[in-house]
């Protein structure tokens, strides 16, 4: 039932592309004169106010400040936690949260956050990558297949397999997390790589940004011709398909990238040993540390972790920008 | 290969077929497998083996003494007379009726604000107000624990300063909006940017054709920009209600701050967690998982069926 009426929903959406219209949306400059004309007389009778248009949009300070209160609140933390990573675990307790006191530590800080306990944070940092790479590399590239198979071809039993994944979205993790533990457990792979990986190689929402980006950017023409002269569906793929959709891999990659770096819930149920751990249970263990009877309180380590921890996602971020939001914005139109 | 043969039958090459549309082209074989096979493969490994597996589970019973017995649907009568799952229950869906409409309606606020063209530096607060998304829950649960705190947190700090004596809200009945505030600060960029995305794509014809009729900004935004993105706050607001219930990540690391207040079974997650690894209650936690996952399809569906009967 479901299943049905949101396949029309999808494929219905999708004349209203985003590549042509989003185009002409941003570039005000030239639309100006054409909205200048008509709206001239009759935006002087309405009101007294300098003319604002929605198409010739005049800046606006008040919003400006309205909304840099979220700004602020988005913002906030992020500084708190610069700051306080340069700060001795002694004057974390005497001063004042937002701003600089006592000496300088931030790079004594980083230094024993490196060395602490012979270097696991750095032992972490290696499993949180390959746990990344293989992870979220896997899934990426299996979302791209599977994706790019479900926009450009029709198969036996593809319906249950738009089915299937769409209900399985909405099951929650923990349904999944205690039988999947016990399904490892049996096949002796807890508290090994294997058992955070493999769970990591599935995204649904990977396989349907790839899908309904694959319909826009791979035009049925080009995949014709290709098959008129010769090759084979794998070689259209790799030598014709893959570089039309680099937009979406990279975004489907920085997403796939975000929620593998971030696992907490799937490596706490399947790791027993320290030193699988990934940055996020490794950090949470020197937090409780300090709660635990004869455990060393060590929250400076804590708080410059956390900065290290989340500083190469937010470079990746930064620096991956025009990829990411072109792909996003192509994947949500649909709905 | 296979696809060889198919050249021939092929009559109208230059036009394009409408989008959509079932086209002739696209002949229906065994070849799309071979790109979906490997996902649908470790698919049915990660997910559906372990959900018939829960099924499984949730119908037997490990006792020490006679061991497992097939108990058929006691499991689930148990749960449904558990008062401790219940309030694990409430305590989410509380969390969702409050949570989500001030996280999406924030979210909204800003992405009209960054759309209407009206910020200096807009580009700046989009990807300023979307970075905490890039931030571990973990961390961000860390974070935000200690700044709450009274003792090297911000609270301490208000207080040394005004006299004042605000408790520690993780360690007072204010817990659960504290944890509302981590959740609310991680994700209202993400909605932000889902919202932000789907109004760029919305003609500015229309915007034009709308004033030209008289309209103001506030009638656009009524009338034409919150319809035309009505599916990006459907599944938005599906997106929240899954995440919802599944809360577990922030009250688990606040737990050991604060052990009166997060209980093991603060919200359902947290609980067949604590049933299953320190109860070692499997039977019974695959149960309580099965149910929540019920619950979450329903409300969900019962929220897409209500937006896009909006959308006719």
């Amino acid at each position: 039932m479901s299943s049905v009426s949101s396949t029309g929903r999808l494929s219905g959406g999708r004349p209203g592309s985003a590549g042509t219209s989003s185009g002409t949306g941003s570039t005000t400059s030239s639309a100006a004169p054409a909205t200048g004309r008509p709206a001239g007389g009759a935006s002087l009778l309405r009101t007294r106010r300098p003319r604002a248009s929605v198409t010739r949009p005049r800046r606006s300070l008040t919003l400006t400040v309205l909304t840099g209160v979220v700004l602020v609140y988005s913002l906030v933390p992020l500084a708190w936690l610069v700051i306080n990573a340069s700060k001795t675990q002694k004057d974390l307790f005497s001063s004042f949260g937002l701003w600089f006191s006592g000496d300088f530590a931030l790079g004594d800080n980083i230094r024993q956050a490196l060395t602490y306990d012979d270097g696991i944070f750095l032992r972490w940092f290696a499993n949180t990558v390959l746990y990344v790479v293989v992870g979220a590399g896997g899934a990426t590239f299996l979302a791209l297949i599977g994706g790019y198979g479900l926009a450009k071809f029709r198969f036996p039993g593809k319906r249950g397999v738009f089915a299937i994944v769409i209900g399985a979205v909405a099951v929650p993790g923990t349904a999944l997390a205690v039988p999947t533990f016990l399904m490892f457990s049996q096949m002796g792979i807890t508290d090994t790589p294997w058992s955070v990986i493999i769970p990591s190689l599935i995204s649904p929402f990977g396989l349907y940004l790839m899908w309904t980006f694959s319909a826009e950017a791979v035009p049925d023409e080009l995949l014709e011709a290709a098959r008129i002269d010769g090759a084979g569906e794998v070689r259209t793929f790799f030598r014709v398909s893959l570089p039309l959709l680099s937009p979406g891999i990279v975004t489907v990659l920085l997403f796939t990238m975000v929620a593998t770096w971030n696992n907490y819930f799937l490596p706490l149920i399947m790791l027993r040993d320290p030193k699988w751990y990934p940055l996020t249970l490794g950090l949470n263990a020197w937090n409780s540390q300090s709660s635990t009877a004869g455990g060393e309180a060590i929250f400076n380590l804590v708080i410059t972790g956390a900065l290290l921890t989340i500083l190469p996602l937010v470079i990746a971020f930064l620096f991956l920008q025009r990829y990411w939001q072109s792909g996003l914005a192509a994947g949500s139109v649909k709905e | 290969m296979t696809t060889t043969s198919i050249t021939t039958g092929r009559g109208l090459a230059g036009q394009p077929p409408p989008r959509g549309v079932r086209t002739r082209r696209t002949r229906r074989s065994w070849t799309g497998w071979k790109f979906v096979g490997p996902f649908m493969a470790v698919f049915t490994l990660v997910f559906l083996a372990p959900i018939a597996y829960s099924v499984y589970l949730s119908l037997f019973r490990t006792q020490l003494v006679g061991g497992t017995t097939f108990v058929g649907l006691d499991n689930y009568v148990a749960a449904f007379q558990d008062p401790q799952f219940w309030s694990g229950v409430a305590r989410v869906g509380l969390f969702l009726l409050i949570q989500v409409p001030i996280m999406l309606g924030i979210a909204l606020l800003v992405a009209l604000a960054i759309d209407s063209g009206r910020l200096y530096g807009k580009n700046f607060f989009r990807i300023s107000i979307f970075m905490p998304y890039a931030v571990p829950g973990v961390v961000a649960a860390l974070m935000w624990g200690f700044m709450y705190g009274t003792r090297f947190g911000l609270i301490g700090n208000i207080n040394d300063a005004f006299g004042t004596s605000i408790p520690d809200p993780i360690t007072s009945s204010f817990v659960l909006a504290a944890i509302g505030n981590i959740v609310t600060w991680e994700f209202v960029g993400y909605n932000m940017l889902i919202f932000f995305a789907a109004l760029r794509v919305v003609p500015h014809s229309l915007y034009e054709a709308a004033e030209i009729d008289g309209a103001g900004q506030w009638r656009i935004i009524t009338a034409i920009k919150i319809p035309a993105i009505r599916g990006a706050l459907v599944i938005a607001t599906i997106f929240s209600i899954i995440g919802s219930f599944q809360l577990f990540n922030e009250p688990s690391i606040l737990q050991s701050l604060s052990p009166n207040y997060i209980t093991t079974y603060f919200t359902p997650n947290l609980y067949a967690y604590s049933l299953s690894f320190s109860g070692q209650q499997y039977n019974y936690a695959a149960t309580v998982a099965i149910i929540m996952g019920l619950l979450t399809m329903l409300v969900a569906y019962v929220v897409q069926l209500r937006g896009m009967r909006k959308e006719a």
